[in-house]
C-alpha cells in the first residue's frame, strides 16, 4: 500500500474541515472516530449473527424441526460462524486497538492515519458484500472453514451433481480476501504503532498488557492472512479457471486446503482470543487494587502462545489419518500451549488473590471471563489427545468447547473491556444496575446454552445436522438449550437498554473514574482529538498509578486545551474511494463464471483503485 | 519517573510531531513488517508447487519427457523449461538490486544525474524481467501448457505469475519514484521514498533467488 508520503505540501491556506456531520465521518482520519465506527459496525453484524443462531436453536428446539429447510440451515451455520468470526469478535477487537493502543502508549494517532480509515472501509464493504449474498440469495453454505469438494464448482468423478455450482461460495472466497486486505493494512499500522508511538519512557516492558497483546495479534494476523489469501486464490481459481489445487480428478489433494486452511486458522483463534486476555488484564489490576501479578511472565506467555500456536494446526485435522508422527506432534504442541495459559490463569488469580476488589460490571466480565475460558481450555485439552479427538470430532462437544473459549472467553472479554472503557470513550458512566442484570442473564444464558452441548456431544449428536429424529436422547437438552439461547440474547437486549439509557444521560464520566492505572486515564472524558496536549513522560508500567500517589491519592480532573497549535493529520476521502476500488477489483470476480465482461469490469475498477491510492499517496496528510 | 524526566528534555511541539520510538520514520517499519507477512505468502505459494511437484496426471512437464494432450490427441513432448533465458532474466534481476543500491546512494548524496542513470538502470532491468516472463509464459502456451493443464503447469503458474506482479508492482513504484527525481523532487532529505521502493525491490529479488533454484533447477 503506497501509504508513503512522497511530498510535504504546506497548505497556502489553512483548511476548515468539519468537526460534525456525516462527512466529518466519512473523511474521518482520527483513531477514536475509526474505532466507534469499528465498534458500531461490528456490533450490529454481531447482532446479525446471533439472530442466525437463534433461528438454528429455533429449527433444533425439537425432532424433526420444519422451520428451515437443509440447504437454509447450512447457510445459517457458514454465515453464523463467518460474521462472528470476521465481522464480530475481530472487528470489535479492532475498536479496542484503534481506541485505546494510541491512548495506551501515549501517542496522538496510529501511525498511518488514512490507512486505518482505509482498514475501515474495506472491512465494512468486504461485509456488506459478503451479506449481500442473502439478498440474491445464493448465501455462502460450505462452512466457515470452506472445506474443499464442498465448495467445488464442477463436478467430481462419478458424481453426478458439482457440490456448490452457484456464487455462495464465490461470495466467501471474495469476500474473505476482501476483509484480509482489511486486516492486514490494520495489522500493519498498528504493529508499527506499537513500536515507534510510544511516548517517552515507554519502554517495551512498560507497555500495558492489552497493548502487548494486541502487539502479538498484529504479528499473527500478519503471518496468517497471507496463507489463507493463498488459499483462497487457489480455491478461487479451481472454482473459476479450472485448475485441480483441491481437485481430486486432476491429481489435487482435497487436504492441502485442509493444512491451509488451518495454518491460518489456528493462530486465528489466538487472533480472537489474545485482545480479551489483554483487556481482562487491564480490569482485573484496577478493580483488585494491585498490580498485575507476573508482569514479565504475562507478556512472554503470551508471546509464546503466539509462536507455538503456528505449530498446532493439525489438531483440527486428527480424523483426516495423517499417521502416528503427526498425531503425536502435533498432540504435543497442543498439548504444550496449555503451559502458557496455564501461567496467565495463575496469574490473574494471583493477581486478584488479595486485593480490595470492587465487583463491577468490568470485572465481574473480567472474572466471569477467566472462569470460563478455563471450562473451554479443559475440553480443548481434551481433544488435543487423538483418541479421544476421534470421538468428540464433528460432534456438538466440539461446539461446546469453542464456544467456551470465544463466548466465554473473546465475548465476555470484550463486553467487560466495553463496561470498562464506556466512560473514556463517550464520557458517559453505563448503569451498573443494568450491567449487573447484563452480566448475570448473560453468564447463566451462556452456560444454560453451551454446557449442555458437552453432554449432547459426548451421546453422539454431530455437528451442522439442521435436525435429528425423536428417541435418541436429544430431546431435552436441545429444547434446554434454545430456551436458554433465548436469555443470552436477551441479555443483550439489556444492554442495548443500557447503552440507550447512558446515550441520553447526563456527560458525567470523570476523566479517570475507576482509579486505572494507565496512560488513557489521565486526560478528559472522552479525549480530544489529539489525545495528549504534550506527550507523557513515562516512567513506570503503571503511571497513572505513580501519578496519584505523587500527588497524595488525589488528582485534579485534567483541564481542555485548545491544541491550535498541534498538527493533527488532515481528514481524507481516498481511502474510502480506494476501499471501494479494492471491493470492485475483487468483487468483478464474482461474475467470472456468468458474465464475459467481468475483466473489463476488473480493469477498470483496478485503474480506479490505482488512481485513488496515487491521489492518496500525493495528499499533503497535514 | 524522576529518572525518565531526566533522560528526556521537555520537546518542543515541532519535535513532538516527528517523535518516534526507535527514531526510525514508521514507514521503514511498515515495509519491513510487509516484507515479513510477503514472505509467509510466497511460502505458502512455494510449498504448494513443492508438494504438487510430480504428482501431475499428463504433461508437460519441467525437464522430463512425457504425454501431453497436443492438436487433440495424446502425443510425446519434451520438458517445456527454457533454462538459459530464464538465467539471464535472474541475471539481469540480480544486477537490478545492485542498482537499485547505486541509485539510492547518489539520492542520498544530492547526486541527481547519477540517481536518474542508476534509476533508469533499475527500472529497464525490471522491465526486461517482466518482458521475459511474459514471452515464456505465451512460448508455453504454444507448447500446450494452459494455466489449468496439470497440476505443474498450475502451481508454476500461481507462483511465478504472483512473482511477476510483484515485480510489475515494483516497476511500477520505481518508475513513480524515477518521475519524481526527474522533477526534482527527491532531495537528499526525501531519499526514504526511494529506500522504502528499494527494500521492496531487495525483496521481490530475494525471493526470486528462492523460487529459480527450487524451480527451475530441482530437477
Amino acid at each position: 500500500m503506497a501509504t508513503s508520503v512522497l511530498e510535504h505540501r504546506a497548505p497556502a491556506v489553512p483548511h476548515a474541515y468539519p468537526k460534525y456531520g456525516i462527512w466529518s465521518w466519512i473523511t474521518t482520519v482520527d483513531h477514536k472516530r475509526i474505532g466507534i465506527l469499528y465498534g458500531a459496525t461490528a456490533f450490529l453484524f454481531f447482532l446479525m449473527g446471533g439472530i442466525e443462531a437463534l433461528i438454528m436453536r429455533l429449527q433444533l428446539i425439537g425432532p424433526n424441526g420444519k422451520l428451515v429447510d437443509p440447504d437454509t440451515f447450512n447457510a445459517l451455520f457458514t454465515m453464523h460462524g463467518t460474521t462472528m468470526i470476521f465481522l464480530g469478535v475481530m472487528p470489535l477487537s479492532a475498536m479496542f486497538f484503534n481506541y485505546f493502543i494510541p491512548l495506551q502508549i501515549g501517542a496522538r494517532d496510529v501511525a498511518f492515519p488514512r490507512l486505518n480509515a482505509f482498514s475501515y472501509w474495506v472491512f465494512l464493504l468486504g461485509g456488506l458484500f459478503i451479506n449481500f449474498s442473502f439478498v440474491v440469495g445464493a448465501p455462502p453454505n460450505g462452512g466457515w472453514f470452506g472445506y474443499a469438494n464442498l465448495t467445488s464448482s464442477r463436478i467430481i468423478g462419478a458424481t453426478a451433481a458439482a457440490p456448490s455450482p452457484g456464487m455462495n461460495i464465490d461470495f466467501w472466497v471474495i469476500g474473505l480476501q476482501i476483509l484480509g486486505i482489511a486486516s492486514i493494512a490494520a495489522a500493519l499500522n498498528f504493529f508499527v504503532t506499537i513500536i515507534n508511538m510510544r511516548a517517552p519512557g515507554m519502554k517495551m516492558l512498560r507497555m500495558p498488557m492489552f497493548v502487548w497483546m494486541s502487539l502479538v495479534v498484529q504479528v499473527l494476523l500478519l503471518l496468517a492472512f497471507p496463507v489463507i489469501t493463498v488459499a483462497l486464490v487457489m480455491l478461487m481459481m479451481d472454482r473459476n479457471f479450472g485448475t485441480s489445487f483441491f481437485m481430486p480428478d486432476g491429481g489435487g489433494d482435497p487436504i492441502m486446503w485442509q493444512h491451509l486452511f488451518w495454518i491460518f486458522g489456528h493462530p486465528e483463534v489466538y487472533i480472537l482470543i489474545l485482545p480479551a486476555f489483554g483487556i481482562t488484564s487491564e480490569i482485573l489490576p484496577v478493580f483488585s487494587r494491585k498490580p498485575l501479578f507476573g508482569y514479565t511472565a504475562m507478556v512472554f506467555s503470551g508471546v509464546f502462545i503466539g509462536f507455538v500456536g503456528f505449530g498446532v494446526w493439525s489438531h483440527h485435522m486428527f480424523s483426516t489419518g495423517m499417521g502416528p508422527f503427526a498425531d503425536t506432534f502435533f498432540s504435543l504442541t497442543t498439548m504444550v500451549i496449555a503451559i502458557p495459559t496455564g501461567v496467565k490463569i495463575f496469574n490473574w488469580i494471583g493477581t486478584v488473590w488479595g486485593g480490595s476488589i470492587r465487583f463491577t460490571t468490568a470485572m465481574c466480565m473480567a472474572l466471569a471471563m477467566v472462569g470460563l475460558f478455563i471450562v473451554g481450555g479443559l475440553s480443548g485439552v481434551m481433544h488435543a489427545s487423538p483418541p479421544a479427538d476421534l470421538q468428540q470430532t464433528d460432534t456438538y462437544f466440539i461446539v461446546a468447547h469453542f464456544h467456551y473459549v470465544l463466548f466465554g472467553g473473546a465475548i465476555f472479554g470484550l463486553t467487560g473491556g466495553a463496561y470498562y472503557w464506556w466512560p473514556k470513550m463517550f464520557g458517559r458512566m453505563l448503569d451498573e444496575g443494568l450491567g449487573k442484570a447484563h452480566f448475570w442473564l448473560m453468564f447463566i444464558g451462556m452456560n444454560a446454552t453451551f454446557f449442555p452441548m458437552h453432554i449432547l456431544g459426548l451421546n453422539g449428536m454431530p455437528r451442522r445436522v439442521y435436525t435429528y429424529p425423536a428417541g435418541l436422547g436429544f430431546e431435552f437438552w436441545n429444547k434446554f438449550e434454545t430456551i436458554a439461547a433465548f436469555l443470552l440474547a436477551f441479555s443483550f437486549l439489556i444492554f442495548i437498554v443500557n447503552i440507550i439509557k447512558t446515550w441520553f444521560g447526563p456527560a458525567n464520566a470523570p476523566a479517570d473514574p475507576w482509579h486505572g492505572a494507565t496512560l488513557e486515564w489521565s486526560i478528559p472524558s472522552p479525549p480530544q482529538e489529539f489525545n495528549f496536549p504534550k506527550l507523557p513522560l513515562v516512567g513506570s508500567s503503571m503511571p497513572q498509578w505513580d501519578a496519584r500517589r505523587a500527588a497524595g491519592g488525589h488528582l485534579p480532573e485534567p483541564v481542555k486545551v485548545s491544541g491550535d497549535d498541534i498538527p493533527m493529520p488532515n481528514p481524507s476521502y481516498w481511502p474510502l474511494l480506494a476501499a471501494v476500488g479494492v471491493n470492485l477489483t475483487l468483487g468483478s470476480l464474482l461474475f467470472v463464471r456468468i458474465w464475459p465482461h467481468w475483466w473489463q469490469m476488473m480493469i477498470a475498477s483496478a485503474l480506479f483503485m490505482i488512481t485513488s491510492v496515487y491521489k492518496w499517496a500525493f495528499e499533503p496528510p497535514h | 519517573m524522576a529518572e525518565a524526566a531526566t533522560a528526556h528534555a521537555p520537546m518542543s511541539a515541532a519535535d513532538e510531531h516527528h517523535w518516534t520510538s526507535t527514531g526510525l520514520d514508521s514507514r521503514k517499519i511498515a515495509i519491513w513488517a510487509f516484507i515479513g507477512s510477503e514472505c509467509l505468502f510466497f511460502a505458502s505459494l512455494i510449498s504448494t508447487y513443492l508438494v504438487y511437484k510430480g504428482k501431475s496426471l499428463v504433461g508437460p512437464l519441467p525437464h522430463a519427457e512425457s504425454q501431453c494432450m497436443l492438436h487433440g490427441k495424446m502425443q510425446a513432448c519434451e520438458g517445456v523449461f527454457e533454462t538459459p533465458l530464464v538465467t539471464l532474466g535472474t541475471a539481469i534481476l540480480l544486477f537490478s538490486s545492485l542498482f537499485v543500491v547505486m541509485a539510492l546512494y547518489h539520492a542520498q548524496h544530492d547526486n541527481r544525474k547519477k540517481l536518474i542513470g542508476w534509476l533508469s538502470a533499475t527500472v529497464m532491468c525490471g522491465v526486461f524481467f517482466v518482458s521475459m516472463q511474459v514471452y515464456e509464459f505465451t512460448h508455453f502456451y504454444h507448447k500446450g501448457m494452459g494455466y489449468s493443464t496439470n497440476l505443474f503447469s498450475t502451481t508454476f503458474f500461481t507462483l511465478t505469475g504472483f512473482h511477476g506482479s510483484h515485480v510489475t508492482l515494483g516497476v511500477l513504484w520505481l518508475s513513480t519514484v524515477l518521475i519524481l527525481a526527474i522533477r526534482g523532487k527527491l532531495p537528499p532529505e526525501k531519499s526514504l521514498n526511494l529506500e522504502l521502493a528499494a527494500l521492496y525491490w531487495h525483496f521481490v529479488d530475494v525471493v526470486w533467488i528462492v523460487i529459480f533454484p527450487v524451480v527451475y533447477l530441482m530437477r
